[in-house]
């Protein structure tokens, strides 16, 4: 079994615990200096760097919020001068405006082996060849896997998403080993094949790296029938560095966090209070090693558990149990985030005022749709057929360019979506994952 | 092998060491980089009990040595050479080794011992050889500082303390110390921590390094990572001095 960064991911506690101390000091100290949003916040509590004097002084800091992001919109947070930052990518924020991440050249070198990190221990060698379907572009999905590929020497084959017939063909006649994508692709793919009437045993494929939204064990048991590989889960938010947070191993028992660069803590979602190790609640990552964007404090909004239990891969970084939802209304959809405030901010934009409408999710075979339903009021009723069709348009437009997807919208009557004591409920999810 | 945890180190009122960890595995050469007045040397003093931390653990080899005088600190195991060489002028380099063993002569054996290990030197630096009747006061600056190495070695450390070996020297003489300071680490596997004003040099042949800036420890990498870093470059290595803050 082989593991990429034997030293840092089979560390012994006590020397990970020394190593989380020193990177967590030194970039207390980084912020304090270089953000002005952190010094202020440390400067309104009192708190100085010195005060860190264990893992556990952490709590005496403020949390970070998407909030947080959004004030400091777009380059507020770095703590190096624009021109030191290679690359920037962004994720959805909360409102109109995404939220903006930098790396410097050491972030992207830092990111690339984490990558490999879990890439290794699903089994990827320099001798495979790697399908990339994650889109190319801000979403750091597919730069992550990319770099993560060709650090181990792998070779990518950067197709970018969609055109399932021809990611298929590739993958015949390229003899691809690795695929890459979301869960929810993966299955759409194996029903691809099956109507195509390919056995997925005549591919060459082993290996499904998949990530970008949550996914069960049954839909694990699909995709790996399906696809004929073996499928593991890895985990990443693009606003923390993206997939390289943490992944798991062949004992397929919880994703190794990688706590030499991410130092985790689980709070209670509503009180913020520091929950005991073993129980349930939001992760919060501060990071170790980032220049560029570093984040002290944030919340995931992602609803897990750490495991310190020793794992049988031999790797003694914590666990973390699969996300399996979230604490905030975030929804997934064909692996990009989406908040149900940006469809209000396009949809409220287009009328110009207020509106009744309603979020519809749905997943026909693997493929997830987005619809608004908005109820027709006496501003729209005004308008001319013509004008109620540029109307729908103009919602669509905004929609995708808030949000990046593609949603369809329709109008119906007014009083007509079902309303419970009264209220319109947001977002009806009827995907079963 | 060592493990420094929050340390706070006074010059009477000046708090020069700010609440700083680090650690060195067996084996390894870590530099510290910083500028004038960072704390660098206060470090090294402070690890070798010359100025004792006032707060925070230095454990060695899982022993805690904060609170021991500085030749306790050498019999277990850590030599300083100190910034400037200082040897012992009047003395001739032989003498000036045999005072490093000074420590080891009361040791069944120490004696014998120290004349191996003046061989060993001997060996690491020719030219001591060649100079042993000499006064130290009379030999060249990279010559003293090869005798201050020697003399360290003498105490047979098992982590060397070096501050600023390369100070004041010709770029030759300087790359010959780093050699023989990479291969104490290579092949007699002495841990280094090396202090150096000459970062680039020192990253060349660290595997890690620490960043000083007013006290205070800003940044932990590889070596390659702080070679490649912005502010270490700026900073230290020469590369453009701009503001930092133009956005």
């Amino acid at each position: 079994m082989n593991i990429w960064d034997p030293t840092h991911e089979c560390i012994s506690r006590d020397e990970l615990e020394q190593l989380q101390l020193e990177r967590l000091q030194a970039t207390i100290n980084r912020v304090n200096k270089n953000v002005v949003h952190y010094r202020k916040q440390f400067n309104d509590l009192s708190v100085v760097p010195e005060d860190m004097i264990s893992l556990t002084d952490l709590s005496k800091l403020p949390l970070t919020s998407k909030d947080d992001i959004n004030r400091n919109y777009p380059y507020g947070m770095f703590a190096v001068p624009l021109r030191e930052v290679v690359r920037i990518h962004s994720s959805s924020g909360i409102g109109a405006k995404p939220m903006v991440a930098g790396y410097t050249k050491n972030d992207i070198r830092i990111w690339s082996n984490l990558v490999a990190r879990f890439m290794t221990a699903a089994g990827v060698t320099h001798d495979d060849l790697v399908q990339v379907t994650f889109h190319y572009g801000l979403f750091t999905g597919a730069f992550g896997l990319h770099y993560g590929a060709e650090t181990i020497g792998a070779s990518v084959i950067p197709m970018g998403t969609g055109n399932t017939e021809r990611q298929i063909m590739i993958m015949q006649d390229y003899k691809s080993t690795v695929l890459v994508s979301t869960p929810s692709y993966a299955l759409e793919l194996a029903f691809r094949l099956e109507q195509l009437g390919i056995n997925p045993k005549s591919l060459s494929l082993k290996v499904g790296l998949l990530g970008g939204e949550p996914w069960s064990e049954t839909m694990r048991t699909q995709i790996e029938q399906g696809l004929a590989i073996n499928a593991t889960d890895n985990y990443g938010l693009s606003e923390v560095i993206g997939p390289g947070i943490a992944g798991e191993c062949s004992c397929k028992n919880g994703l190794h966090l990688y706590e030499d660069a991410f130092l985790p803590e689980i709070i209670d979602p509503d009180t913020g209070k520091v929950l005991p190790a073993g129980q349930e609640g939001e992760l919060v990552i501060t990071t170790l090693t980032k220049e560029a964007f570093p984040l002290i404090r944030y919340r995931t909004r992602d609803i897990t558990s750490l495991d310190y239990a020793p794992c049988a891969c031999g790797r003694t970084l914590v666990r973390m149990k699969r996300i399996s939802r979230r604490s905030d209304d975030m929804l997934i959809i064909r692996g990009v985030n989406v908040y149900p405030s940006q469809i209000q901010e396009a949809v409220f934009g287009a009328v110009q005022g207020e509106a009744p409408y309603q979020i519809v999710i749905e997943r026909t075979a693997a493929m997830d749709s987005m619809e608004v339903i908005i109820e027709i009021t006496d501003k729209i009723f005004a308008l001319e057929l013509q004008k109620q069709r540029s109307f729908l348009e103009l919602v669509k437009k905004r929609i995708t360019s808030i949000t990046g997807i593609n949603a369809s919208v329709k109008l119906v009557e007014a009083n007509s979506i079902p309303r419970q004591e009264g209220k319109i409920k947001r977002v009806l999810d009827r995907r079963k994952i | 092998m060592l493990r420094i945890k929050n340390i706070n180190t006074f010059y009477g009122q000046v708090h020069a060491i700010k609440n700083i960890s680090l650690h060195l595995a067996e084996g390894e050469i870590v530099t510290l980089i910083g500028a004038n007045g960072a704390g660098k040397t206060t470090l090294l003093n402070s690890l070798s009990g010359i100025v004792p931390p006032k707060t925070g653990q230095i454990l060695f080899n899982e022993t805690e040595i904060n609170h021991l005088a500085p030749h306790k600190i050498v019999r277990m195991g850590v030599s300083q050479v100190p910034e400037g060489r200082q040897v012992f002028k009047p003395l001739s380099v032989e003498d000036n080794l045999e005072l490093g063993a000074y420590l080891n002569y009361g040791i069944k054996g120490g004696k014998a011992q120290a004349k191996k290990d003046m061989e060993m030197v001997y060996e690491l630096f020719p030219i001591l050889r060649q100079r042993r009747k000499q006064l130290a006061g009379t030999l060249s600056g990279g010559e003293q500082q090869m005798l201050a190495i020697g003399r360290a070695l003498m105490a047979k450390p098992r982590l060397l303390l070096l501050d600023e070996p390369s100070m004041g020297l010709a770029p030759m003489i300087v790359q010959e110390i780093l050699k023989v300071i990479a291969n104490l680490s290579r092949e007699k596997k002495t841990t280094i921590l090396l202090v150096e004003q000459n970062a680039r040099a020192a990253l060349k042949i660290a595997h890690r390094g620490y960043v000083l800036e007013t006290g205070r420890l800003i940044l932990e990498g590889t070596a390659d990572e702080l070679l490649e870093n912005k502010d270490v470059q700026r900073a230290y290595l020469g590369r453009d001095k701009k503001e930092i803050w133009e956005r």
